[in-house]
């Protein structure tokens, strides 16, 4: 029954905007992370989504899994990359991480992106938690068939 | 006189099967609503019925016919030319066509269409029930 294929579905996307909500989290409670040099300073992070095409699928779930579909399967995160936009310098000579100039590093987090980043995220998770919710009703509906 | 059991649950046992296919597709379509390059897919619901009305692969389509293993179909693999995809009516910058809201609503729709389909298929299992109780 091809309707507990939305379970996998929904979940990989449930899974994938969790990855995403975390990587928000850590961005935004690093946002103030001083360092004294560019290399240490914290970048932030984001999650990249890519569809799970069927083959992939397939060869993880044995050979006649999905055979008549020729379609992508759920949302996997393939992996986490580092923002390369500019870090912020600020001139703080008090600060006990300043390097010799007096400057401290600060990472190149945008906190409003983050924010609305954030808000998205969680919407998607929603959307996925409904679409659950709706198969679970279909399927539990369905065992009562001539009842 | 013997129950045909294809007559009498007549269009809703397939429409019930497409139904839930295309649950699964506007499911991945939702999963994949922030995935660059995404692109949302459906099928012809209609046309698709039709086509399994009249037994799986239709002579309609005009399908070649394969006399030896190493015949091509023509629409490349058989199953894809099914699966279409929609038209964007606001396309985003990293080359994504899901509208989520769009998505969601006819996700909604199919699942309504869905329990009417179940509820037409359950009423005819009732009344062979009947039929066969003699009540």
């Amino acid at each position: 029954m091809s309707l507990s294929q939305i379970f996998d579905i929904a979940g990989s996307g449930m899974s994938a905007q969790s990855i995403r909500l975390n990587t928000t989290a850590s961005n935004i409670a690093n946002a103030e992370t001083a360092s004294s040099s560019t290399g240490d300073v914290y970048r932030a992070r984001k999650p990249v989504f890519a569809a799970v095409q069927q083959d992939a699928m397939r060869q993880a779930m044995g050979s006649d899994f999905l055979a008549d579909t020729p379609e992508s399967k759920g949302v996997v995160v393939k992996g986490i990359v580092e923002s390369d936009a500019p870090l912020e310098m600020r001139y703080q000579p008090d600060h006990p991480q300043a390097n010799e100039q007096g400057y401290v590093y600060y990472p190149n987090v945008n906190v409003v992106e983050e924010m609305a980043d954030m808000m998205s995220a969680s919407r998607s998770f929603q959307t996925n938690v409904e679409i659950m919710d709706a198969a679970k009703t279909m399927m539990q509906r369905l065992l009562t068939l001539g009842q | 006189m013997s129950i045909s059991f294809s007559n009498a649950l007549g269009i809703h046992e397939h429409a019930l099967e497409l139904r839930t296919k295309r649950a699964e597709i506007l499911a991945n379509n939702l999963a994949n609503a922030d995935t660059p390059g995404f692109k949302a897919r459906d099928i012809d619901f209609q046309s698709l019925l039709r086509e399994q009305m009249q037994g799986g692969s239709s002579e309609q389509s005009l399908k070649m016919t394969t006399t030896n293993g190493k015949h091509l179909p023509v629409n490349g693999t058989d199953d894809s030319a099914d699966l279409l995809y929609r038209t964007p009516s606001q396309p985003s910058v990293d080359g994504n066509t899901v509208d989520t809201q769009t998505e969601k609503a006819e996700f909604m729709k199919n699942t309504l269409q869905y329990q009417s389909s179940f509820q037409f298929l359950s009423s005819r299992f009732k009344s062979i029930n009947n039929a066969i109780r003699g009540e």
